[in-house]
């Protein structure tokens, strides 16, 4: 299934977890927030959560800013 | 001196300067930066995390938070909506409810959008944030957002890494004299008299970034921002002497 990640489209199996689509591009979940489809997914709630075909993620962090 | 705390909400402070972590060319740098200007407080951004983002590599990993309170910044919002959302985005990361709301009207000035602002400000305060709002020196909006319930009203000095110092301090007065909530001089600091201006003027508390990052030695900078910030602490506190026309001799008078 076609998940778009931070804008880029990346190909994923059928029930991959929230959890697992972080741990396959290297993010530590301690690090980041997550919108998905626009609406924010708890951290708790990253290993349950289920994708679909055509779910759009924001994965955000901090950086340098002032 | 025994000076008082600085409340913003919830929170407590003994530093009143108040530094960001963008611009600086390693993380190493920054942290001894931020060392050097005793600040408690600093500014982060949000922005996409990059594939890859591994324990070690992060800011939040150059950060003790048992030393640093972190301000989420919304900076790079043009609207009142895309704020809310980093602002939410930012709580969401699990460090506190703090936010240093950024609505900009203008890619060249960095001027805040006001009407966003405020919308934004009484949004996020219903939904319970602690809210320290960037603004211009505008005191009628600067009230506003007072009224709209914001935790601190922070007026720009100058535009944004301009570095020009506070430009209108009769601005600045009038804001001070007018709103109860502390104001703190955000943006527009070029070095550390400037700091020592905006602390003298009765501000509560400055906070830099460009000034800082920018200079040619961070480290020595953050150090001169930090005495600086004491140093109009101080004559603020001890109540400086009025300005007059005439001279006013030091010497007694001659009396032979």
């Amino acid at each position: 299934m076609q998940i778009t990640v931070n804008g880029e489209n990346r190909e994923y199996s059928t029930g991959t977890s929230l959890s697992e689509l972080l741990k396959s591009i290297d993010i530590d979940e301690r690090y980041v927030a997550v919108e998905l489809n626009r609406k924010i997914v708890p951290r708790t709630q990253f290993s349950e959560k289920l994708l679909a075909e055509n779910d759009t993620l924001e994965i955000v962090t901090f950086v340098g800013g002032g | 001196m025994t000076d008082t705390v600085l409340k913003l909400g919830k929170y407590e402070f003994n530093s009143r300067l108040f530094v960001g972590t963008g611009k600086y060319e390693t993380l190493d740098l920054m942290k001894e930066a931020l060392e050097a200007s005793g600040s408690e407080v600093i500014t982060v951004a949000v922005r996409r995390a990059s594939v890859g983002c591994k324990p070690g590599e992060s800011l939040l990993d150059y950060i003790d938070q048992e030393k640093y309170t972190i301000l989420p910044n919304t900076a790079g919002c043009y609207s009142a909506d895309e704020a809310v959302r980093t602002a939410r985005l930012a709580r969401e990361m699990g460090i506190s409810d703090l936010i240093k709301l950024e609505v900009l009207g203008d890619k060249d000035t960095l001027l805040p959008d006001p009407v966003d602002t405020l919308k934004a400000t009484e949004i996020l305060v219903k939904e319970g944030f602690t809210v320290l709002v960037y603004t211009s020196d505008d005191p009628i909006i600067a009230k506003r957002l007072e009224d709209a319930g914001a935790t601190s009203v922070m007026p720009a000095g100058a535009p944004i890494g301009s570095g020009q110092g506070i430009l209108n301090p009769n601005n600045i007065r009038i804001i001070l004299e007018t709103l109860s909530v502390p104001v703190i001089v955000d943006a527009g600091v070029g070095t550390a008299s400037d700091v020592t201006a905006a602390m003298e003027l009765g501000c509560v508390g400055v906070l830099l970034n460009t000034g800082i990052a920018g200079a040619k030695d961070p480290v020595q900078m953050a150090r001169a921002m930090k005495l600086a910030c004491e140093s109009g602490r101080l004559a603020y506190l001890s109540g400086r002497i009025p300005k007059k026309l005439y001279a006013n001799a030091s010497s007694p008078l001659k009396d032979f």
